[in-house]
């Protein structure tokens, strides 16, 4: 990995020798992964690479067989008090969503602090709302999630996500779902907390976004990590000739 | 190529607004749909003259005996002499306003749910509500003369068993809907067990087991009210529909959302309470005033362990030495009073769901 000036040696993420099987597919084979304090990750591959999967046994969607996965030190496993920790700690934006519908944009957000973190009504009120002007969308927030455009429903799933002020966002193919107008506006935000230091791993398909902002590009097929590198190398001089093909299949039109 | 201009909205073609639309489109669109339209307002032609004349055209309405029917028509005197019978059954006369109160406290509490915002509140009433009304219609505390359930019938009888039915067989429901889905094979399996047996079971057997069997569990001497072990039967029995209904609301809420819940840190009360179970629910309204509706007309049922609703009335005053021979009065003046009330609630249902809908709303 060529060497950059920021400094990650402090991990946030650590995934060693992670194996995942669903039945008798083996999805995750020996991943070893170190993801450091402000570190931006873009995660890269075909699908069905199991990139997703990785993403999602970090905060525990996904249950893993053998290994280990530690964020901030604590152990992702099955005791109920390090999976509070490790889910205070860490954020995830989906590819739909999955904002709650019955909700209004500001119960939406300040649900989880309200309840999960005990915060006055006053208190995440505020909160809520300085992030949702922060991804521009305060005035939507008495509407109903499926009153918003796509592109407005991610941002208020991003400012849902900060609301309990996590140390590490996880973002799950965030534009995927979107129509390709909408799909500047999320990339802006994630571009603006990328530039905040927040860390931040990405399972995405915008290479332009990895570009720009990543500091390590990971690209993963058949359940493996087969190569990682800076963005510069990654796109320019990939070694692998599964890597090659990939590119060249995404990037030539 | 070339550029167009934008085009203003035009309104469309008179047969496509309005009334002519609707009667083209309902009633006359195709051979078929004339037939069954004409076929259609003959049987009400055959069916609405005749009943008018003889429930209104025809009809005695006032006289107090029997003697001043004279008509051909129908003798509602008879429904009106008899008024207090099927709405309070034996209830004694004293104690009345008991009753009348109770019946005023609901229709109250109904209001001010209307205008109550918060959940909570909301809660309390529709539990309080239920409490209040056993300890005013039973006495036997604060002074209040004791009447036994037999005493009570009528309609009061039939409101206070779906009631109390549907009060109390909804949380049972929802659990037994939770459990069903749990991760957690016993309780899965109880959950299971329990729903399959009791839906595989008419209503009249299990109350003739909360009735005749249920006693013979408890040692000699203890003697639960009819009236309570009706109550326990009908209750746990609707607990096994409500929960099939949620359960379908369950199935229909994306996994996504457990998700996003799980993601953000709430636990499964938390989840299940704040995320899926209100839109499981709303999803499952219509099925759940279903089986209201069901119980609701059900609860006649309870004749056959000797307890008299509104139902029941029909055959009772219609004994009446005085009255005999009215059975057709009492029966369709109950099918009315039965249908205001199922009729009520699929309205409000439908507002409800209305009120709910946070899919379209601007």
């Amino acid at each position: 990995m060529a060497t950059t000036k920021k400094d990650f040696s402090e991990h946030m993420i650590e995934l060693q020798g992670v194996n995942k099987w669903y039945g008798d597919f083996h999805v995750l084979k020996d991943i070893n992964l170190n993801v450091g304090r402000g570190e931006i990750v873009v995660v890269a591959g075909p699908s069905g690479s199991g990139k997703s999967t990785m993403i999602r046994c970090i905060n525990r969607l996904e249950e893993y067989q053998e290994g280990s996965i530690k964020v901030k030190g604590v152990e992702v496993n099955a005791d109920v008090k390090n999976l509070r920790e490790v889910r205070a700690n860490v954020a995830m934006v989906f590819q739909h969503f999955n904002l709650f519908p019955h909700l209004s944009i500001l119960d939406n957000l300040t649900l989880a602090p309200e309840w999960v973190y005990n915060k006055p009504k006053k208190e995440a009120v505020e909160t809520a709302m300085h992030f949702l002007e922060r991804v521009n969308i305060a005035d939507q927030a008495d509407k109903y999630p499926n009153q918003l455009s796509g592109g407005q429903q991610q941002r208020v799933a991003i400012a849902r996500a900060l609301c309990k002020s996590p140390d590490i966002m996880l973002f799950d193919e965030p534009t995927s779902a979107l129509d390709p107008e909408m799909i500047g506006e999320v990339l802006d935000v994630m571009i603006s907390l990328a530039e905040e230091g927040k860390t931040m791993v990405t399972v995405t398909h915008e290479m332009g976004f990895a570009r720009k902002v990543a500091d390590r590009v990971i690209f993963m097929d058949a359940g493996q990590i087969i190569e990682e590198n800076d963005p510069e190398t990654f796109f320019n001089h990939p070694e692998s000739d599964r890597l090659k093909l990939f590119l060249e299949q995404i990037l030539d039109h | 190529m070339a550029v167009y201009e934008v085009k203003p909205a035009k309104v469309p073609p008179l047969g496509e607004r309005g009334a002519i639309a609707w009667v083209r489109h309902r009633l006359l669109s195709s051979p078929f749909n004339i037939l069954f339209t004409i076929l259609g307002i003959a049987v009400l032609a055959m069916i609405i003259p005749p009943f008018v004349k003889w429930a209104i055209l025809d009809a005695n309405f006032v006289g107090h005996t029997k003697a001043d029917c004279t008509g051909d028509g129908a003798c509602w005197v008879f429904i009106h002499e008899k008024l207090k019978m099927f709405i309070y059954g034996f209830y004694p006369e004293a104690e009345l306003w008991r009753a009348k109160l109770t019946i005023a406290l609901a229709i109250l509490t109904l209001i001010a749910l209307k205008f109550t915002r918060l959940r909570w509140i909301k809660i309390g009433m529709i539990v309080l509500l239920p409490i209040a009304a056993i300890i005013l219609l039973h006495g036997g505390v604060f002074g209040l003369p004791l009447v036994e359930t037999s005493k009570w019938g009528g309609l009061l009888l039939t409101l206070v068993i779906s009631t109390v039915g549907i009060v109390l067989s909804f949380p049972i429901g929802v659990l037994l809907a939770l459990g069903r889905q749990s991760r957690l094979p016993i309780i899965k399996t109880l959950s299971v067990f329990y729903i399959e047996l009791i839906r595989g079971v008419p209503l009249i057997t299990v109350l003739f087991m909360a009735s005749v069997i249920l006693p013979l569990f408890f040692p000699e001497g203890i003697n639960f009210d009819k009236l309570v072990r009706a109550l326990i039967g009908i209750t746990f029995f609707e607990a096994a529909y409500i929960a099939e209904n949620i359960r379908g609301g369950l199935q229909a809420i994306p996994k996504g959302q457990y998700e996003a819940a799980d993601a953000l840190g709430l636990g499964y009360w938390q989840k299940m309470r704040l995320v899926i179970l209100p839109q499981a629910i709303k999803v499952a309204i219509p099925n759940l005033v279903g089986s209201f509706i069901s119980l609701f007309k059900d609860t006649s049922l309870v004749m056959i362990i000797g307890l008299f609703d509104l139902l029941a009335m029909v055959q009772l005053t219609a004994n009446d030495r005085d009255w005999l021979g009215m059975e057709t009065e009492g029966y369709v003046f109950v099918a009315f009073v039965f249908w205001i009330f199922t009729f009520g609630m699929s309205f409000y249902s439908k507002r409800l769901e209305k009120q709910l809908d946070t899919n379209n709303r601007d």
